[in-house]
């Protein structure tokens, strides 16, 4: 038995029911990142003996819940305590947190075996994971390729079955888009249905974390654990968690799934396009009614999300000063001079480039024309939305305008590498629940990702609703050729 | 909206950044490419619209003002690249002139 190629949920039942020791299930997946990960360069830290200890406590009896046994991945922007979390950055490259994020105590207490941290671009700045100042990972289903980004480690590592599950955060399609690229499931909750509580903060307004996994099944399972209110996060929301694996398999017949004409634009690939249309049309044999909708401010996304989250992140980046904890520069004269030099050989490029374009929308005398108007903008691209749901139950797309791209190509343009999140920066800015799951591959064997989209914590649909196409197809069941 | 070098310094002044000679001129061109770009904002119909700060209506999230247990001290300070405990040390804040 290849307990790798298992999902959350079939693990959880096994070691449950006593079928398997989760420190063997473990022990393959330790096996498999030392066979595998060299190639990939998912992890920056695999936390062998803790794991173990947790293994054992679950076979002990000692651990139980939801989880029980379950090898998860964190993204290495989620504190950890005692272990390293570095963001991929060198200003924290030897930081340990002194306390969990609210998720990783909640995956703790359900029993999850925590592996270990994946890499990610730099502050989850970025969408290939290229901006990692440690190592770049590669797409398991062609390592010429990137994984998308920023939670390209946790993506590849579900896709090469490093983990049975991982975490993300998704920000501006972090999780969403390295999901569609990496051909596994990957949904952002609504903003304030998971506690950010220990997610190392890049935009405070934007950023959620949620699951990434091998099928819709997890994703539900996993969210279970995660979500809920948190007293530690003043945003996160005050609402009851439904149970999500209840409603997965209610099917489609009768509802009303929107196709936003904007998110089928030019620049997109026709291969992605046909797969998503297809998608579209299995729909419509399950008996959901498609109806064309309009969301006529996404054009505005891109430039409405590259002001609003280098805006927060200038100001949420400020707290890496040298002074507390993180990287001090060794030499300065000064305390100006100490921050700036500090920050300077800290920061990599695309964080600093976020920092200057950030701090200079917020500045005296541009405020308003920037960062003032973009928030404008934003409460359009929501009110989109809002027109939407009086039509439709939830919003079917593309994920992604394209398939992973490889290696270097677009890291000397940072506006071409902003537009990859065309079709996913829109649900940030908005607060709404989206979820990526496999619809296909092009002709050169790279997976293809569609978007659906719901209302506000109505994750139940959106869930239902990737549901009711995964079962049809076994997409999300193909392995990437690593052998 | 053309950045030139004197704005990349100040903005950098005010980031709190020590960028080289070389990251100015980059920035200089990457950044007004970006401005450039997001300026089609410009043509966006806003009179009436109010800002979207925050995505969720939620206000003021209050706990009672009572004493809780926080970190210890050497929990604090384990990361600290200048510890002195109990202090943090750091260069001379205000300049004895």
């Amino acid at each position: 038995m290849d307990w790798t190629r298992k999902s959350a949920f079939e693990i959880r039942e096994a070691v449950s029911r006593r079928e398997v020791l989760a420190r063997a299930v473990l022990e393959a997946h330790l096996a498999r990142i030392d066979a595998v990960d060299p190639r990939l360069h998912a992890f920056l830290t695999v936390s062998r003996d803790e794991a173990r200890a947790q293994a054992d406590a679950v076979d002990a009896g000692a651990a139980k819940g939801p989880l029980a046994g379950v090898p998860v991945a964190v993204k290495d922007n989620m504190c950890t305590r005692g272990v390293r979390t570095t963001c991929a950055s060198r200003s924290l490259e030897q930081f340990k947190p002194p306390y969990d994020a609210t998720v990783v105590t909640r995956l703790r207490e359900a029993g999850a075996v925590l592996l270990g941290k994946t890499n990610l671009d730099e502050f989850a700045m970025g969408s290939s994971t290229e901006n990692s100042a440690f190592q770049k990972t590669l797409n398991p289903w062609d390592l010429s390729r990137i994984p998308g980004g920023s939670s390209g480690g946790s993506a590849a590592a579900v896709a090469a079955d490093l983990a049975a599950c991982a975490t993300g955060s998704d920000t501006g399609g972090s999780i969403r888009q390295p999901a569609a690229l990496c051909g596994v499931t990957g949904l952002k909750p609504t903003y304030g249905r998971v506690s950010r509580y220990g997610l190392v903060a890049f935009a405070s307004s934007l950023d959620q974390i949620g699951p990434m996994t091998k099928d819709t099944r997890d994703a539900a399972l996993l969210l279970s654990v995660l979500a809920g209110h948190d007293p530690m996060d003043a945003t996160s929301a005050p609402l009851v968690v439904p149970d999500y694996l209840a409603a997965l398999e209610k099917g489609v017949k009768g509802m009303r799934l929107g196709l936003p004409r904007e998110y089928f634009g030019s620049g997109m690939d026709p291969e992605v396009e046909a797969s998503v249309r297809a998608a579209v049309a299995t729909y419509a044999r399950l008996g959901a009614e498609v109806v064309d909708v309009s969301l006529p401010n996404t054009s505005h996304g891109i430039a409405t999300y590259y002001l609003v989250a280098p805006a927060e992140a200038s100001s949420n980046l400020a707290r890496y000063d040298g002074v507390h904890y993180g990287h001090r520069a060794a030499t300065y004269e000064g305390l100006l001079s100490m921050y700036s030099r500090s920050r300077e050989e800290g920061f990599g490029a695309e964080v600093k480039r976020r920092i200057m374009l950030g701090t200079f929308a917020l500045s005296a005398g541009y405020y308003d024309a920037y960062y003032n108007k973009a928030l404008k903008v934003r409460r359009l691209i929501k009110q989109d939305f809002d027109r939407a749901w009086e039509r439709v139950d939830a919003i079917v797309c593309p994920t992604s305008p394209i398939p992973a791209f490889k290696v270097g190509e677009k890291s000397d343009d940072p506006l071409a590498m902003y537009l990859c999140d065309v079709l996913t920066v829109t649900l940030n800015l908005a607060g709404l629940p989206g979820v990526s799951v496999p619809c296909g591959f092009t002709k050169g064997g790279l997976p293809v990702g569609l978007q659906v989209i719901g209302k506000a914590f109505d994750e139940e649909t959106v869930l239902r609703v990737a549901r009711a196409f995964e079962r049809e197809t076994d997409f999300h069941r193909r392995q990437a050729p690593l052998e | 909206m053309q950045i030139d070098r004197k704005t990349v310094e100040h903005i950098a002044l005010l980031g709190r950044l020590a960028l080289s000679e070389e990251e100015k001129a980059r920035f200089e061109k990457q950044l007004s490419a970006i401005l450039g770009y997001v300026a089609s904002l410009d043509k966006v119909a806003l009179e009436g619209v109010e800002p979207l700060v925050h995505p969720l209506d939620l206000a003021n999230v209050f706990r009672d003002d009572e004493p809780r247990p926080c970190l210890p001290k050497d929990d604090v300070l384990a990361n600290a690249p200048a510890p002195e405990d109990p202090f943090f040390k750091v260069p001379k804040v205000i300049e004895s002139e």
